[in-house]
């Protein structure tokens, strides 16, 4: 086993343990505390992939801003007197034969692809020596005049713009 | 061992199906979007994989599966909000956020 076989490993059964307890537990302010770890630990992830652009806007949007929204909700929706703010439906073993199924079928597909998609893969990280993730991304964006996505990109500040005058709307008070 | 696309994929899949879980199951409308947050995560964690056990020669081609997970990063957030800002609102009105008791379309 390499090392980044090792970190892999590690990162990976705490995100998986993490992502148990947010479905799991019974108090719902505890869930939103391992879905930080959730978060963070899906950000080491990147980084082990050579993805740093993405580990940090992950770290910054989600660690930063969605788990506090998230806490702020649960703040603003207060439910007092009970016991267990976190549960479950009756037909929980329902859901859990349904995932499992999911789950198989996804991994069935990604074994016996005839296109063997995941077989193409040599492991290499392409990074020519000298060249920046983050200012290639930043080209791929921003840049009009080559391969970019620069439409994409404006049509994605256009989606925030809508969702935050309707996240206001929707929710101010009367 | 050495690390291939595999391990990638199968991480994705299990924390998909453990989100999917959590979107199905919770009676908290809160816990439905925190299930649907991993899910995101799920495959955001897929897209990176692939774009970085791909074989293509331009490093521009390359970045394609970050680019995805950047536009996927973006329409979460906006979703959180929004669905946030709805929970809250159907919370002044009826005082719960059990997605059980929530069955009617207009209050």
């Amino acid at each position: 086993m390499d090392l980044a076989s090792v970190i892999f490993w590690i990162f990976a059964v705490i995100l998986v343990a993490a992502a148990l307890l947010v479905v799991s537990l019974r108090n719902i302010v505890h869930s939103a505390l391992a879905l930080i770890v959730v978060f963070a630990m899906a950000a080491a992830i990147y980084i082990l992939l050579n993805a740093e652009f993405i580990a940090i806007v992950q770290i910054l949007i989600y660690v930063g801003a969605v788990t506090i929204l998230v806490l702020f909700a649960l703040m603003l929706t207060r439910l007092s007197g009970l016991q267990i703010t976190n549960p479950s439906n009756k037909l929980w073993w329902v859901a859990v034969i349904i995932c499992a199924l999911v789950g198989a079928t996804i991994i069935y597909a990604l074994t016996t692809s005839k296109h063997l998609i995941a077989a193409t893969s040599n492991g290499a990280s392409q990074l020519p020596p000298g060249i920046n993730n983050v200012v290639r991304i930043g080209q791929l964006l921003y840049s009009p005049d080559a391969y970019s996505y620069v439409l994409p990109f404006e049509i994605a500040s256009l989606v925030l713009l809508v969702a935050i005058v309707g996240a206001i709307v929707i929710g101010r008070e009367e | 061992m050495e690390l291939t696309l595999y391990h990638f994929l199968v991480l994705g899949a299990v924390l998909f199906c453990i989100g999917l879980y959590g979107a199905i199951t919770k009676r908290n409308a809160i816990a439905v979007l925190m299930g649907i947050e991993i899910m995101l995560n799920a495959v955001n964690i897929t897209m990176v994989g692939f774009s970085f056990f791909n074989s293509v020669p331009r490093y521009s081609t390359y970045l394609t599966g970050q680019i995805f997970a950047i536009f996927i990063i973006t329409v979460a957030a906006a979703e959180a909000a929004v669905a946030l800002a709805m929970i809250i609102a159907i919370y002044r009105k009826r005082n719960t956020v059990d997605v059980g008791e929530i069955n009617v379309l207009k209050f």
